[in-house]
């Protein structure tokens, strides 16, 4: 239905109502409808954002306001882009990024894939399993760090009773080498169900005809796996990624609550990087170049990967 | 100060209920989350009786303390109308004008900082450090000292086989060798069918701990922040050789004193640990020492006190503790000058001194009979005595946070060398320095 | 078996379940753990091993509500006897109660700005959503990109500049600025997911209103809404559980008046150390209203979790 045959619609209805608000068009109504939305974003996201693209120039401090900002022109990206320390940064988010969608795909893809084969009682145990990604991150983070202490803490106890080690020998927030597994644990407990869900739906769409098929072809099961049900549910895994990568890149709760960053510099991501520059070192011209990068990075592996995703789509 | 409050206080030496011409006020008071904030509470009931404003209280805990009251002083934030800052803020409260400056209060109160103990007045309440500007009033005393189980160390047979081991009794450490000879005895030891462990120190990263435990090492090895005749020059004095021994010394504590996993550890998780008696000994602010003697586990004569011990370059002891000062973005300031007068009183300081918190005026200190007073009285003067501070720079955030970077991927992650952490450390210093404009 | 080529055989299921189940008992014991630590007393929730079966203790609870405060053995002494369970509580760890803890005032916030800005997030995101779906808005892809693409940026990052503009303008620490804020990070949400639920309903209900009679805006509102309504009510949820689960912007723009909850949580702490059974009590309270909306909201998760992207 067009615009015009609505305002035909309109103009032909009698009602005294009508006519008394006649006079807003569908496009008026269209403006008035979506303005707030858009003015409120455009002060809360798009201002701020062309603000911090300008601070990112100078050299502002906000705990200096006594102090004349300068305009420093690139500086601060040069800093930053030449900061060996930036890089060890992006290696540990990229760590952290990179086991956790490998491991929340497989043991997701995995719960769905079990789940579908409609077991009795399967939805009250997905229920169940959803319930951690709902939960507030800093809150459960939180406790997460008491589940990891070493001697009275139930992950090490638990560990330990499987494997039979000391509970008091290890300690996984404490120890450099075990402090980036403790995040990506924790990170994989609470957000595997949401690509379990997201596979779940891909595994549902794909009709049983096609497997029919497949079965009076003679196909064996596995090679009906690899052959349909992946690239069936390919575009579903796909998403789940996009979705997993751009919150995990913007982590920031959850890991700052359970090492703070630490120990040394191990588990200090992207994120708690910046709001130690931001906000605790008051580097504000700064961090907002660091900040602009980050943009810029997000943007642009999202956009290259949205791509890749519409050709899987259509494919 | 406005003059309706110097009417107010002209009508009397202390505040009688009622007697204030000023309107009533809800104040709000920022601190740490700890046991002398609980024991303030207590202790402001007596002003909210006297002068009728009500007393809030926001306080959050050490590990999260400075990051957020930071952020609420940098944002001109009204949520505190006094604010018991840490003493390193000092320096930005004064030049980024957070604080109220109190000279003319006290000059007009007769409060004079004469009164208080020289270290409180040097390290809670001046900026530029050594000149008559005061920012503050010193409100708590605190310096890093050791606890330990005397108890433990009374037990023949242990005392014992430490002889035999060591060449001297086990008694309270002289020098910080002796104490990590004490803390290697107790690793791993058998008490009471429990595996105990040497001593429990500040490792924390995420905020100041390991600083704040490092530099009782440091100091005493012969670190020094610059030179003392030029002020900002670090090279030869923040990475000296003695302070290269003096973190090395720490790495090695480290390694051989501290329970299994306490690699993020500060005040808390010591007192955890030393209350739970898993650790014959923990390095801790003086705050701790009224629970300690108040807890049925390790209370009641069964722990001892001691200063930090000296080390090749003397006995200093990392100064913690605050100052109150009035926050300048408060509408409320006339009656939060009133809370500062009334907390002032010697009367008030001494209940406060009862309560567990630790008074800086010299008539409370100085009594005859405080000493005696408490068995960590003694222990609490004498560290008061050597204490040393960290920057109170206004840049101090940033350089702690280099620091703290430095000193725990050294002692906690085992990377590089204790020379590259604080040549790395030079660096950092100089370059936050440059940035500031003093260098 | 022999009937159903896809349908898996008896003993795969059997598997399949058991492998499920086990997953789901692993996945919920940390939660468990949460809510049994805040019946512990102290004492049993540090225990070594870590204590199964203990005796219920309020002392978290009461802790997570109190400030206490040791006074002078004279004082202690002095005192009429406690007047209340929970006083006596206190007493029995040889304390007093100072007043209460700030708890319930950051769980009011919580409550404040979550229903505020999901209300005021609704009512903007409704209309937005009523207008991309069934106008033709210029630059209609562009604007939706745009409303997404504002969820991709770190949190850290927009909060600089935010915070600079609220400082300028007061609105740091105040529950305005928090709601406004909380509403235009869900719009995004709101707009997408909404704009799928009007999408879904035949446009000919509203031209057969529009026929009786009834303007473009009487048929939004009495055809459009009513018929939207479940989808409204799920929409309205995942808002709400993201504003009361939202950590980033609240510790870095507020410090009391208006701080939530999750800032809070991990601050509580007891006399020395953590006092994890308060802190577990906190939690539980917090998390509890949150798993029950999960249940409640089971049918439409996977659609809010993906923006609209996947519907079931």
């Amino acid at each position: 239905m067009t615009d015009a045959s609505m305002d035909k619609i309109a103009r032909a209805t009698p009602a005294p109502m009508a006519r008394r608000i006649r006079g807003l068009s569908d496009r008026t109504i269209a403006w008035i409808f979506v303005a707030p939305s858009i003015f409120l974003l455009l002060a809360v996201n798009i201002f701020p954002l062309i603000w911090t693209i300008r601070l990112s120039f100078t050299d502002y401090r906000v705990n200096r306001p006594n102090r004349e900002a300068e305009w420093v022109g690139l500086e601060n990206y040069q800093r930053i882009l030449s900061d060996s320390g930036i890089w060890s940064t992006m290696q540990a988010t990229a760590h952290f990024l990179i086991w956790t969608i490998v491991l929340q795909v497989l043991i997701g893809f995995a719960l769905a894939y079990l789940i579908n084969m409609k077991f009795r009682g399967n939805d009250l145990w997905t229920t169940i399993i959803v319930l951690p990604m709902m939960l507030s991150p800093a809150v459960v983070g939180n406790f997460w760090t008491f589940l990891y202490q070493p001697q009275i803490g139930l992950f090490n106890y638990v560990i330990a009773f499987f494997t039979g080690a000391d509970p008091a020998s290890f300690s996984m927030i404490g120890d450099v080498n075990l402090a980036p597994w403790a995040i990506i644990i924790a990170d994989t407990w609470m957000w595997t169900p949401f690509v379990m869900l997201i596979c779940l739906a891909g595994l549902r769409s794909i009709p049983d005809s096609i497997y029919e098929a497949a079965e009076c072809d003679r196909a064996s099961k596995w090679r009906q796996f690899w052959t349909l049900t992946i690239p069936m549910a390919l575009p579903f895994l796909m998403l789940a990624v996009l979705f997993r990568g751009i919150e995990n890149f913007k982590m920031f709760d959850l890991v700052v609550q359970l090492t703070g960053g630490g120990p040394g510099n191990t588990t200090t991501l992207t994120s708690i990087d910046l709001k130690r520059e931001a906000f605790e070192r008051w580097r504000t011209g700064y961090s907002s170049a660091y900040a602009v990068i980050l943009f810029v990075t997000v943007f642009g592996l999202a956009s290259i990967y949205v791509k890749a995703l519409t050709k899987v789509k259509e494919r | 100060m406005k003059k309706q409050f110097m009417a107010t206080v002209a009508t009397g030496a202390f505040l009688a209920a009622g007697a204030t011409s000023a309107q009533a006020e809800d104040l709000t008071l920022c601190w740490a989350a700890w046991d002398p904030a609980n024991a303030l509470v207590e202790l402001s009931k007596d002003f909210e009786e006297k002068s009728g404003h009500k007393m809030s209280f926001e306080f959050v805990p050490w590990p999260n303390f400075a990051d957020r009251m930071l952020n609420e002083l940098n944002s001109g934030g009204q949520l505190c109308d006094l604010m018991i800052g840490d003493s390193q803020w000092i320096g930005g409260g004064a030049e980024s004008g957070h604080y109220v400056k109190l000279n003319d209060f006290f000059d007009a109160e007769d409060i004079t900082m004469d009164d208080f103990i020289p270290a409180t007045v040097t390290g809670y309440s001046e900026w530029p450090k050594g000149t008559p500007n005061y920012w503050a009033l010193p409100a708590f005393g605190d310096v890093v000292g050791w606890t330990y189980r005397k108890d433990w160390f009374e037990r023949p047979e242990l005392q014992a086989e430490f002889k035999e081991k060591y060449g001297r009794d086990l008694g309270v450490p002289a020098t910080l060798a002796e104490l990590k000879d004490i803390a290697e005895f107790f690793e791993g030891r058998d008490i009471d069918g429990n595996t105990v462990y040497g001593a429990a120190i500040y490792t924390e990263r995420g905020s100041e701990g390991i600083t704040m435990g490092v530099t009782n090492a440091l100091y005493n090895y012969g670190f020094l922040y610059e030179n003392p005749e030029k002020p900002y020059e670090m090279e030869g004095f923040v990475n000296s050789p003695g302070a290269v021994e003096g973190l090395e010394f720490y790495k090695a504590l480290y390694d051989v004193g501290p329970p299994p996993g306490s690699s993020n550890w500060y005040m808390g998780e010591n007192i955890d640990a030393y209350k739970s008696g898993q650790v014959a000994l923990q390095m801790n602010f003086a705050f701790i020492w009224p629970g300690v003697e108040a807890d049925p586990n390790v209370g009641g004569g069964k722990s001892g006190y001691f200063p930090n011990p000296a080390g090749p370059a003397g006995q200093f002891a990392q100064l913690g503790g605050q100052g109150i000062s009035v926050v300048a973005y408060s509408s409320k300031q006339d009656a939060a000058l009133e809370y500062i007068k009334w907390f002032a009183q010697p009367e008030i300081q001494a209940r406060w001194w009862e309560l567990g918190g630790y008074s800086a005026l010299k008539a409370v200190v100085e009594d005859p009979g405080f000493a005696s007073s408490q068995p960590y009285a003694q222990t609490f003067l004498d560290s008061m005595a050597i204490v040393k501070d960290f920057w109170a720079e206004p840049a101090y955030a940033d350089l702690l946070l280099a620091m703290q970077e430095k000193i725990h991927d050294y002692v906690i992650a085992g990377n590089g060398t204790a020379q590259e952490a604080l040549d790395g450390l030079v660096e950092e210093w100089t370059v936050i320095f440059e940035d500031e404009g003093k260098l | 078996m022999s009937f159903s080529v896809t349908s898996p055989s008896p003993a795969a299921k059997w598997l399949a379940g058991i492998l499920v189940i086990g997953y789901a008992i692993i996945t919920i014991l940390p939660l468990v753990w949460i809510i049994a630590t805040g019946f512990k007393s102290p004492a049993d929730a540090i225990a070594y091993p870590p204590k199964l079966v203990f005796e219920p203790s309020l002392e978290g609870y009461v802790n997570l509500f109190t400030t206490r405060t040791r006074v002078t053995e004279n004082d202690f002494a002095a005192l009429p006897p406690a007047s209340s369970w929970y006083e006596q509580i206190v007493r029995d760890q040889g304390m007093v109660i100072a007043g209460p803890s700030r708890y319930g005032e950051r769980y009011l916030n919580s409550i404040i700005i979550g229903f505020g800005s999901t209300a005021l997030c609704m009512v903007l995101g409704t209309a937005a959503a009523y207008a991309f779906s069934r106008f033709r808005v210029p630059l209609k892809d562009d604007l939706l990109f745009f409303i997404l693409s504002t969820r991709m940026m770190p949190p850290i990052a927009v909060a600089i500049p935010i915070f600079l503009m609220f400082r300028e303008i007061g609105l740091n620490d105040t529950h305005l600025g928090m709601i406004l804020l909380y509403t235009a990070v869900n719009l995004s949400l709101s707009v997408w997911l909404l704009k799928g639920f009007i999408d879904e309903i035949p446009v000919e209900y509203e031209e057969a209103a529009l026929i009786d009679g009834y303007t473009r805006f009487q048929a939004f509102i009495k055809v459009v809404l009513p018929q939207a309504a479940t989808g409204i009510a799920s929409t309205a949820i995942f808002c709400l559980i993201f504003a009361w689960n939202e950590y980033a912007f609240a510790v870095l723009l507020t410090s009391g008046a208006a701080q939530t909850a999750p800032p809070f949580i991990p601050t509580i702490i007891g006399v020395g150390g953590k006092d994890w059974p308060a802190v577990a009590a906190g939690a539980t309270i917090f998390l509890v209203p949150v798993m029950v909306f999960t249940i409640l909201l089971r049918k439409h998760l996977l659609r809010g979790i993906t923006f609209g992207a996947v519907r079931k």
